[in-house]
């Protein structure tokens, strides 16, 4: 199975009540690829995301990660996968340290192997000075970077981030782009999502643009943004920009 | 701006009632205890209107005080505040805090208590409907009235939660304030058994009553109609102080939590890995010293262990050195076993960290289990001793420690089944712990009641023998009742885990988006 991809959607389907959030995706993630998905508000992303991570049941389709179906053997799949989800709280009574112990912990790592990564980790993300912190206190750019700690301490094949770089500073962003990109380099798969096509475009190999719960256009990044920048493909694509002059009356200058 | 307001809380209502049928069914069964009430107040009313006017008078202060008291302490203790239009929510609005202030007043008598206390109100101004100077002065009393009800609900509870919210804990000392209150009922009731309550007492009760805040202007339509004009004003005083300080106090508070948003100070600093470097390094060891580290951490659990003392004090106080006392084990067995029942919701989101992982149903359960059990089993066997050695019955301690184990390993299966299949919005660590939450009441109350009895029932083998060793003072009976208790505990406790470890592994997910959309 070396060769499957290292995540393969088919046919997801999603509904919340009467809203379809995601309808039909098909996406495959080569392995070894930095992948970016990009979409607007309420595009989906963050539901096909939660549905290739098993934290959200899709009502139809498949998740094939490295070829292993994840809703048929979550156990065993769910070793491979190191999760980053958007707008959801952490244990946040645990100090860092702890929180990154606990993850590690629950991944089956052993106490010496996690206690090491747990330092490596938070030296490497700037977070040494508050690893006895409680969570709770953090803000959000630091609860953002506990979280992916928590999501590399046990050294997963595919990283599925979702959103990493909100809220994170410029310096903490770049130290984990590099830590991403390194990752990739040694043969590991991450997909990010984003709202920043500049970042996408520099940072990612691979980018499917989503839209209404449809992938648009998916390939590598050369490929989907043709000779413009991937901005104005994502525009053209997803459509929605509102010409003219807009909102007269927003002008303060009394002049 | 009011009548937003007032338009904003009905709108809210309804879009609730649109979400779910159980909010439905829970407000046609509140509406149903406010009719029935309102019904009693009102036939009551009836009657009274023809009786003496002293009468009247003793009756309309005694009632209405009850009134007003209860709006100011109830939400103290039991159901919160309603919080679907919390003032936090205003701060970015240029809402003028006068408006802010009667609208949030009058968006908080909408909702069964509020227009069952209107109604109330009413009946009792019409009391006085022989007298028409009584009656029209009993109507403005009556408003008055109501709004020392609803804003001094407000006030209380705004009070209480600037007082009790900035570090951890104090919500666990809100607990502890809150004991003289449910000891009072107890001690009053001990105090007045002796001498039955006659029609004298409650004449003294009643005059005491009208010259305080709770009183006030339900006594002065009964003063105007015996034309006691002085007396009446002097009471309208009162009444109309009240008001304006309650208004005050919720005013200051308003203001000072609009500028100063609740946050909690968890200004302690953990040392080291705690209960993660003292359990194995197993995903069970670490679910374990999680929910241990939670148990001392988080407030709400706290809260559930704090409230174990308060309840011996009280099972003391309704009869000392009698045998109530002995059900404090098994009763704190019960809680303590029954308060992971609410586990998953308890985690809210963060409960991803464990779908996430690949984490076996049972291990998370068996986890829960073990660091509820490790805070439980020595609580509950202090209990047990003490409670016999205070009653002097020391050879009850080993039925009632077979009786309190069975009932705890029996609730902690029966919780881990029942958090794998419900979750219900419980509040966040570090919300105020005078809020409800919308939709909370029904689901958590069904579900409580189902595994109340279904726990009773299992329980059924340990409690007849206890009841007979108990009785007949019979050892031997005794141990046969921990024999039993500990070994159908555990085989229930067994299928408990099991059966809700293999839910848990079919319901994540479907848990986790229920807590999501709660949010």
């Amino acid at each position: 199975m070396s060769n499957a991809p290292a995540l393969e959607l088919r046919g997801l389907w999603r509904k919340f009540g009467d809203k379809i959030a995601v309808s039909g995706i098909d996406l495959v993630v080569p392995a070894g690829s930095f992948y970016g998905l990009v979409g607007p508000n309420g595009a989906g992303k963050t539901t096909t995301l939660s549905m290739a991570t098993g934290l959200l049941q899709p009502d139809f389709g498949t998740v094939l990660v490295h070829g292993h179906d994840l809703w048929v053997n979550p156990i065993e799949v769910k070793g491979m996968l190191g999760v980053l989800p958007d707008g959801v709280r952490l244990f946040d009574r645990l100090t860092g340290e702890q929180l990154i112990t606990y993850a590690g912990l629950l991944q089956g790592l052993d106490r010496e192997t996690v206690a090491a990564r747990a330092t490596d980790l938070l030296s490497a993300l700037d977070l040494t000075a508050d690893a006895t912190k409680l969570v709770v206190e953090y803000s959000a750019g630091m609860t953002k970077k506990v979280a992916l700690a928590c999501a590399l301490v046990h050294a997963p094949r595919l990283l599925v981030l979702d959103e990493p770089f909100e809220a994170v500073d410029p310096v903490s962003a770049a130290n984990i782009r590099d830590i991403l990109r390194s990752y990739v380099r040694s043969g590991g798969t991450v997909i990010v999502s984003s709202h920043v096509m500049d970042l996408v475009q520099r940072m990612c190999d691979h980018v499917a643009v989503i839209a209404a719960g449809h992938v648009l256009a998916a390939g590598t990044v050369d490929e989907v943004r043709g000779d413009g920048s991937l901005e104005d493909r994502f525009v053209d694509l997803v459509g929605g920009r509102v010409s003219g002059e807009g909102l007269a009356w927003l002008r303060t200058s009394s002049a | 701006m009011v009548a937003h307001l007032v338009r904003l809380k009905l709108t809210l209502l309804r879009n609730a009632l649109r979400r779910s049928p159980w909010q439905v069914v829970g407000l046609v069964v509140a509406a149903l205890y406010g009719v029935v009430a309102l019904a009693i107040v009102v036939g009551s009313m009836v009657v009274l209107s023809v009786q003496e006017p002293d009468i009247r008078g003793l009756v309309t202060v005694l009632v209405g005080s009850v009134l007003i008291l209860g709006w100011w302490v109830v939400p103290l203790i039991a159901f919160g505040v309603d919080s679907t239009i919390d003032p936090a929510r205003f701060v970015t609005f240029a809402i003028p805090r006068r408006s802010l202030l009667t609208g949030l007043a009058l968006a908080g008598v909408i909702g069964v208590p509020g227009v069952a206390t209107v109604g109330a109100a009413l009946a009792m101004a019409g009391v006085w409907w022989r007298t028409p100077t009584a009656l029209v002065v009993g109507l403005l009393c009556s408003v008055l009235a109501v709004a020392t009800c609803v804003i001094g609900a407000r006030a209380t509870t705004s009070a209480a939660s600037a007082l009790v919210t900035g570090r951890r804990f104090r919500e666990v000392m809100a607990a502890v304030a809150v004991l003289p209150v449910i000891v009072a009922g107890p001690v009053l009731g001990r105090l007045t058994s002796g001498a039955a309550i006659t029609a004298d007492v409650l004449e003294h009760v009643a005059d005491l009553l009208s010259w305080t805040p709770f009183g006030a202007a339900w006594a002065v339509p009964g003063d105007v109609a015996e034309g006691q004009w002085g007396l009446a004003t002097a009471r309208f005083v009162i009444a109309v102080a009240t008001l304006a300080v309650v208004a005050v106090v919720w005013d200051r508070s308003l203001a000072h939590a609009l500028v100063n948003p609740a946050h909690q100070k968890v200004s302690s600093k953990g040392r080291g890995l705690g209960w993660f470097d003292r359990l194995p390094a197993t995903p069970l060891g670490a679910v374990t010293a999680r929910c241990l580290t939670y148990w001392a951490r988080d407030p709400r659990y706290a809260l559930a262990v704090a409230v174990v003392p308060v309840l011996a004090v009280v099972l003391y106080i309704v009869s000392p050195g009698g045998g109530v006392l002995l059900l404090i084990g098994p009763l704190a067995a019960y809680l303590m076993g029954w308060g992971i029942s609410a586990d998953v919701a308890y985690d809210g989101s963060a409960f991803w960290t464990h779908l996430a992982a690949p984490l076996r149903g049972t291990a998370d359960r068996l986890g829960r289990v073990i660091a509820a059990g490790a805070i439980a089993v020595p609580a509950v066997t202090i209990l047990v001793v003490g409670s016999a050695l205070v009653a002097s019955q020391a050879n009850a301690i080993v039925a009632l420690l077979g009786l309190s184990f069975g009932v705890l390993l029996t609730s902690l299966g029966g919780s881990s089944i029942l958090s794998a299949l419900v979750v219900y919005p419980v509040q966040l660590p570090g919300e105020s712990p005078f809020q409800t939450k919308q939709g909370a009441s029904t689901a958590s109350v069904v579900s409580q009641l189902v595994g109340w009895l279904a726990v009773m029932v299992v329980c059924l083998p340990e409690m007849i023998l206890a009841l007979l060793a108990v009785r007949g003072g019979s050892v031997a009976l005794g141990w046969v009742t921990l024999v039993v208790g500990v070994v159908l505990g555990a085989v229930l406790l067994t299928i408990g885990v099991r059966v809700g470890g293999r839910t848990l592994d079919r319901t994540g997910p479907g848990l986790l988006s229920k807590i999501m959309a709660f949010a």
